[in-house]
């Protein structure tokens, strides 16, 4: 399975939903907020939510800025 | 009390907001916050880095009980994407505030006022408390007061320029009719600049580079929170009107002969 994930190619086995795709890059425990083919994902809704080839996902979090 | 700000259903004592980019370092900024007693800080959304997730993050470091957080949409050129970037701010869970900022430059960051008033509309309708970053235009704010958000934070003059307040007269209108805080945002240099803001009745500042780029970052926050107090104390107090000539302070009576 081939997504976008913050711009970036990546190919991926054995990930089948957004727990699974945080749980790949090691974010679980981190303050984020994730958008899939530009819909955010409830918290909640993490491990219901399928991963699909071609998916955009965007991956985003809190930066220093004014 | 007369001194606190309110903005949509929060309440702050502190009437300087701080910005958190362009720190040397984490340590100082984390002075330079305490330091600033700001209750209000701001925030950018970006993509997390994820060849190296577990870079220092200032926000992990902050107890988030303590401070209310307001991101901005900096970035943002359209209404659209302004709105899409506080959408995801707000998803976090941290914070329902948004600093909405559509710029409409490059060169000069200068706020697009049609995109600004267009994405503080949506924003507003969504439930959100909204505060806009505005070019100091008293046409725009009574506009973007009209479709209904929280505070109005005209730029004293561009981002980062350090410049101070290009345009008192359009502040000083801005100030007089407005029916939600207004908040000087943007072009703050030194602490006689957010002073002045203060005197002219503003009813908060909100800087970043004055402070962050200082020489030391730490005295700046310091000297940006006893100025802000000090402008708005003065404010408070009227000042005397200007005089052409002068008036002497002790008595012209009683004089020794």
């Amino acid at each position: 399975m081939t997504l976008q994930v913050n711009g970036k190619t990546i190919t991926l086995t054995d990930v089948t939903n957004i727990s699974g795709l945080l749980a790949f890059y090691q974010l679980e425990k981190k303050i984020l907020v994730v958008e899939r083919n530009g819909e955010i994902i409830d918290r909640s809704n993490y491990a219901d939510t399928p991963i699909m080839d071609g998916d955009r996902i965007e991956i985003v979090h809190f930066v220093g800025g004014g | 009390m007369m001194n606190t700000l309110k903005i949509g259903t929060y309440e702050f004592t502190s009437r300087l907001l701080l910005g958190t980019g362009k720190f040397a370092d984490l340590d100082t900024q984390s002075r330079a916050v305490e330091v600033s007693e700001a209750e209000i800080l701001t925030f950018a959304v970006r993509r997390l880095n994820l060849d190296n997730p577990d870079e220092p993050n200032f926000l992990e470091k902050l107890d988030l009980k303590t401070y209310t957080l307001l991101p901005n949409t900096a970035g943002a050129y359209t209404a659209e994407e302004a709105v899409r970037i506080a959408r995801l701010a707000k998803a976090s869970g941290l914070c329902d505030m948004i600093k909405v900022e559509v710029i409409g430059d490059q060169r000069t960051l200068l706020p697009d006022p049609i995109g600004t008033l267009e994405a503080s509309r949506i924003l507003v309708e969504e439930g959100f408390t909204v505060l806009t970053y505005t070019n100091d235009d008293p046409i725009l704010a009574r506009r973007l007061q009209e479709v209904g958000v929280h505070a109005v934070m005209p730029g004293a003059s561009p981002i980062g320029s350090g410049q101070g307040i290009n345009n008192e007269n359009n502040l000083r209108f801005i100030i007089e009719e407005a029916k939600v805080p207004i908040i000087v945002d943007a072009g703050i240099g030194s602490p006689a600049d957010a002073a002045k803001a203060m005197e002219l009745g503003a009813d908060g500042v909100l800087l970043n580079t004055a402070v962050a780029l200082a020489d030391d970052p730490v005295l700046m926050a310091e000297a940006m929170k006893l100025a802000i107090e000090a402008g708005r104390k003065g404010f408070l107090a009227g000042r005397i009107p200007k005089k052409r000539y002068a008036s002497a302070s002790s008595p012209v009576e009683g004089m020794i002969e």
